[in-house]
């Protein structure tokens, strides 16, 4: 069975089960796929004019797909349906004046849109009074990326009267779109290495609505996530001017608020963006556009404003603005990470090896994964994967003696220990999870429940990787925290979606060992 | 005698300050019969003795409670007589002596752990040796409670197989004052390790390494001690030549270098080493077979060594003269099995080397009458001489040896042809303490008894398959020898139980092989029991000795510790009786068909010290495995054989 096919009698089954309340997000979802079906059985051509926004999806969702499979889930979105379909037919298309209208219906359709966004935000202006900025660059973000999708698909239905122009472009476009999807692919089986996937699918949506020249910045865009992602002290090497750059400097609390987005309706806090986005989507019809759905476009504002650079609200710290050596940290979530590492205490403990303390539960993850595997340990409880190691560090310090392994002084009592031990983290997983769970919309919670609990389609679609998506436990077994580190993305939704298949394989080593 | 002197003198022993009674006491005779019976004499004795003994050696672990309250001053304790010391045993001796334990030796014991060995590392701060060798079950954990002992100079962990790096570097943090460690066959311990003991116990004088695992990574951090004299790399074969070129590079100081058995080692390696090491004394280069090339280049610059090993090795001629030129004042040279051993290389070494003592040519079936007649003209201070097999040698070689090697203590003629006149000329030795001559078929007891005559100071005589001895020859010795302790008449069928009767004389006889020797009954044997007190090994497989002589054996030869009764008439009443001997440690009975399964279980079952034992296989299915297991939880290694009965040499029917 195609892929797509199975999505399609996906949702189909779903519209048909729950449609009732058009204000929940689950059947907006539906409600919006439906409509693309409906165009597909309709009129295959009416889809040339989604041709080219959505070009890529296909191939990422396929991509997606054979790598991991929930990220189908991302598919369902609104956005990303309709592309599917347009793949399909745009192997067939031709020039058709009907397309062109159609086109330019849509094209009307955008701008009435935008049109409604911008009056939204005149009237809002007026309520917002404690994060305004924030909220001003938000929709600023937003209408750009609007306007670049609309002026693409201006050009694209231009262009569409030169059937020469079209081939090389769909060529052209292809080509480069496929550069960028092995990216893609690698980025999502990093995800293992702490590199949350969903930037790239946001990355996705913005490549439909402009295609010309944006490959530039697209290209960029994944290497930014990177660095982004790594430590606090990742930066060490910048040497930036003082003065070239903004310093911004946020208190403790606001480090260390859980919610960094707040709905400006009902000011329920969030994680991540895209989240707040996914949530507004209940307010009102206004939030359901493509545009209000779409992550805030930065590369267009960014060359335009000051590099911004952080410092660290602790005074004495080498990243505070005071320090005569100071060193700005880049990101807020280098201020975060460094604020929790530095200056907090560690909370979070291995239940592994109960020694080993973290401030920043990510920390703790990756600690995790490799606990146990370092199984050269030292009196003073360091543990080094490398018995060389350890007898160099032994060799180097007065008074510290190679540790016994619990295994020998405990003799045959050790595997079972390490049974219960691995129990334990996974018991913890499972807290976390569900911690994490309650944090962010409940309605993307829900979102997941259903595909998982949908019925016997989701089912078969996800067996042949080994996961058992009847029963929730699945869950239990979460290797790693949602990317808390990620600000403005879907990453909720696709780390829910992302998780059952991984976690598949983390039973799978779990059995192993 | 004694005690009725002691008794004698009871009142002016009580007026001696108990420090002169120590003096008198430290000056009697190392054994332990004297002082036993010095305790005796009278309860102040008894105390004083208790007071004055510094060494513990009990002969079963069951006794230790009671020895542990009487001496309260003991130093060393020695389980070697044990061969099942749990940690409950070595818990009590860590809290009794604690104040003076200095060493205590488990090399032949097992079963303790970890948690004995804690409460001695802990408890006994003056603990100074250790012997833990042969210990294959201690794990790092073990080692782990070694390293309490933070005095520990002296340490020895052979066969310690399951001892890895982890538990080597926990005794090399934990006990820095570490003089000598010995690690041969820890198998599991690497480069790691050594390197960490190395580096952290910078006191050490002696080092061996031998079988392990290492390579050259461990040997400059080796190289780098400052007081390292002694180093065996036995058997190491991830050590080559470009280890040795580190050697250089360090340890002036070492003196003893053993590196035999190591494979890799060629000349180049080994002409590195000579660089340095200028007070290098001792050198074992024996089986390396590689390094025999060019051997002579590798003795240029050891002028100190005095004792060199070269056993398994092809020496050539300019190889000898190259020893014979470079070393100052050779003392001890082994060639055993050496090819290329010549008479010209030889009469070379003894000419230069006069200072010569001893000199190991086993199975240089080159060398003749020249060598020897060099050798004794130019070594006149030489002590010992092996030359085993050397065939060539004839009866001129003897006299010559007997004319001029008047400090000779130790000669091994064994398999050389040898007559009456020869034996006459070594007898002229009159220094002699060892003569080992088996396999000699020319002799007769004429010969011999001019031994008997002559080497009064005679310990050991080896006599094995020297079939034309009759008990003329065996009396003069005999008579002769009065302190001879060691005497192998094996397969010598001519002798009967009138040697032994003339045997009981040597007072000081502790082991006594007459196997094969089917004249032998239990008359000759019981004459021994009753004669040699000090018997403690003896094998008498395939004599003709039934009950009587093992109940005799039984009440006179309380320090038996070792007998083989293969193929003797003996039934369960003989065995229940050897049992009730209880230093007995190592049994063989092989073959003994009058022997009842339940017979043998209530011996076995008495024998409480029993170390090994080695048994038809046939026995396997006629002992319960309760009782066997029972007997090796006391520590008693049972050895399963599965010989075929041998009939042609058993001269009786049953």
């Amino acid at each position: 069975m195609d892929p797509e096919e199975r999505l399609c009698a996906d949702t189909w089954t779903k519209s048909s089960s729950g449609c009732e309340s058009l204000n929940t997000p689950p059947n907006i979802r539906i409600f919006t796929d439906f409509n693309s079906q409906q165009q597909k059985w309709a009129n295959s051509s009416f889809l040339v004019q989604q041709h080219f926004p959505d070009f890529n999806q296909p191939f990422g969702a396929q991509n997606t797909l054979s790598c991991n499979v929930n990220t189908q889930k991302q598919m369902s979105d609104p956005q990303d349906k309709p592309t599917c379909d347009a793949h399909e037919s745009s192997n067939t298309q031709d020039w058709d004046p009907r397309a062109m209208l159609n086109n330019l219906s849509f094209l009307e359709t955008k701008i009435h849109q935008l049109q409604d966004l911008v009056h939204l935000i005149v009237e809002r202006r007026g309520q917002v009074t404690g994060r305004a900025d924030q909220v001003l660059v938000l929709q600023q973000q937003l209408i750009t990326a609007d306007l670049t999708s609309i002026i693409v698909q201006l050009i694209s239905t231009a262009g569409s009267l030169l059937p020469s122009v079209t081939q090389t472009l769909c060529s052209g476009s292809s080509i480069s779109q496929l550069g960028q999807f092995a990216g893609v692919t690698n980025q999502s089986a990093g995800v293992l290495d702490n590199v949350p996937p969903h930037n790239n699918n946001v990355n996705k949506v913005e490549d439909n609505s402009d295609l010309t020249g944006y490959f530039g910045a697209e290209q960029n865009c994944p290497i930014e996530d990177h660095e982004m992602k790594s430590d606090d002290d990742a930066d060490e090497g910048e040497n930036l001017p003082p003065g070239s750059y903004e310093i911004l400097q946020l208190e403790k609390e606001e480090i260390l608020a859980p919610h960094t987005h707040f709905c400006t309706i009902c000011g329920k806090g969030f994680k991540r963006d895209a989240n707040l986005r996914m949530h507004m989507r209940g307010h009102g019809d206004e939030y359901k556009t493509p545009a209000a759905l779409a992550k805030p476009n930065k590369e267009s504002s960014s060359e335009l404003i000051l590099i911004k650079r952080y410092s660290c609200p602790y005074v004495g710290c080498k990243r505070n603005k005071d320090h005569k050596k100071f060193q700005p940290l880049k990101t807020i979530l280098c201020v975060k990470n460094h604020y929790k590492r530095t200056h907090c205490d560690k909370t979070y403990t291995c239940s592994r090896c109960n020694t080993k303390k973290f401030s920043v539960i990510a920390d703790l993850k990756t600690h995790e994964k490799h606990c146990g595997r370092d199984k050269w340990l030292c009196s003073c409880g360091t543990t080094f994967s490398r018995k060389d190691k350890l007898f160099g560090h032994i060799a180097l310090f007065q008074g510290h003696t190679p540790a016994i392994p619990i295994e020998e002084s405990k003799g045959s009592a050790g595997p079972s220990d390490r049974g219960q031990c691995s129990e334990a983290t996974n018991k913890v997983e499972q807290l976390e999870f569900n911690y994490k769970l309650d944090a962010p919309s409940r309605s993307a919670c829900q979102n997941v429940m259903d595909v998982e609990g949908a019925g016997e389609d989701p089912t078969s679609y996800f067996s042949p990787l080994g996961f058992d998506t009847s029963s929730m436990s699945g869950f239990h077994e979460f290797p790693r925290p949602p990317f808390e580190d990620s600000e403005n993305s879907f990453s909720f939704l696709l780390s829910g979606a992302c998780y059952p298949p991984k976690n598949g394989r983390y039973t799978g080593s779990n059995d192993l060992e | 005698m004694q005690k009725n002197q002691a008794l004698m003198t009871v009142t002016p022993f009580d007026s001696l300050a108990e420090e002169i009674v120590f003096q008198i006491l430290d000056l009697l005779e190392p054994g332990p019969q004297d002082k036993k019976s010095f305790s005796v004499v009278c309860k102040s004795c008894h105390s004083i003795e208790a007071r004055h003994r510094k060494t513990l050696k009990p002969l079963h672990a069951d006794f230790i409670p009671g020895p542990v309250q009487r001496y309260t001053r003991v130093h060393h304790v020695d389980f070697t007589n044990c061969p099942r010391i749990d940690d409950k045993i070595l818990t009590t001796v860590a809290n009794a002596y604690s104040e003076t334990l200095r060493s205590v030796d488990l090399s032949k014991s097992r079963f303790f752990t970890q948690v004995g060995l804690l409460s001695l590392a802990a408890k006994c701060a003056g603990l100074v040796e250790l012997n833990l060798s042969n210990a294959t079950e201690l794990k790092d954990t073990g080692a782990a409670a070694i390293a309490e002992a933070k005095n520990l100079e002296k340490l020895w962990m052979s066969r310690c197989k399951l001892v890895s790096d982890i538990g080597i570097g926990c005794i090399a943090v934990g006990c820095k004052k570490l003089k000598l460690i010995c690690l041969r066959w820890c198998v599991r311990v690497t480069d790691l390790g050594v390197g960490l003991i190395a580096n952290k116990c910078r006191e050490l004088r002696s080092l061996d390494l031998s079988y392990l695992p290492i390579t050259d990574d461990c040997l400059s951090t080796i190289l780098q001690l400052q007081n390292l004299k002694e180093l065996a790399l036995v058997g190491c074969h991830g050590i080559d030549d470009e280890s040795l070129t580190n050697l250089k590079q360090g340890c002036k100081s070492l003196e003893v270098l053993d590196i035999s058995n190591c494979d890799n080692i060629t000349y180049n390696g080994l002409g590195s080493l000579t660089n340095s090491s200028g007070s290098l004394r001792q050198l074992n280069l024996a089986y390396c077979f590689s390094v025999t090339f060019d051997l002579e280049k590798c003795f240029y610059k050891l002028s100190a060594l005095q004792f060199v090993k070269l056993d398994g090795c092809r020496v050539s001629c300019a190889a000898m003269k190259a020893i014979a030129d470079c070393c100052e004042s050779l003392k001890e040279l082994s060639l055993c099995k050496c090819n290329g051993v010549t008479d010209e290389g030889l009469s070379y070494i003894a000419q230069k080397q006069r200072q010569l003592r001893k000199l190991d040519m086993t199975c240089c079936q080159e060398i003749t009458d020249a060598a020897i007649a060099s050798i004794t003209t130019s070594c006149n201070y030489i002590t010992s001489f092996r030359m085993e097999a050397c065939v060539m040698v004839q009866n001129e070689g003897f006299v010559l040896i007997g004319q001029h090697c008047q400090s000779l203590e130790d000669i091994d003629i064994t398999e050389n042809v040898i007559n009456d006149e020869g034996l006459e000329a070594i007898s002229r030795c009159s220094k002699l303490l060892s003569l080992k001559m088996g396999l000699s078929m020319y002799g007769t007891d004429h010969g011999l008894s001019h031994v008997g005559r002559r080497c009064q100071n005679l310990v050991e005589l080896d006599l094995y398959r020297c079939m034309w001895i009759t008990d003329v020859g065996i009396a003069a010795i005999a008579n002769g020898c009065p302190l001879l302790e060691r005497i192998n008449m094996a397969y010598c069928d001519k002798i009967t139980d009138s040697s032994l009767t003339s045997l009981a004389k040597c007072l000081q006889l502790e082991a006594l092989e007459i196997r094969g020797c089917p004249s032998v009954s239990s008359v000759g044997l019981s004459a021994i029991a009753m004669g040699c007190k000090h018997l403690t090994i003896l094998d008498i497989k395939k004599c003709d000795i039934n009950d009587a002589g093992l109940i005799h054996l039984a009440q006179y030869s309380q320090y038996l510790k070792q007998i083989n009764i293969s193929y003797c008439p003996v039934t369960d009443d003989g065995l229940k009786a050897l049992a009730s001997i209880s230093c007995l440690q190592n049994l063989t009975i092989l073959h003994v068909i009058r022997l009842t399964p339940d017979g043998l279980i209530a011996a076995l079952l008495a024998c409480q010290g029993l170390m090994k034992l080695k048994l038809h296989t046939h026995y396997k299915s006629l002992i319960p495995e309760a009782i066997l297991g029972a007997i090796e939880e006391r520590g008693c290694a049972i050895h399963w054989r599965n010989k075929p009965y041998w009939v042609n040499t058993i001269p009786f029917h049953l």
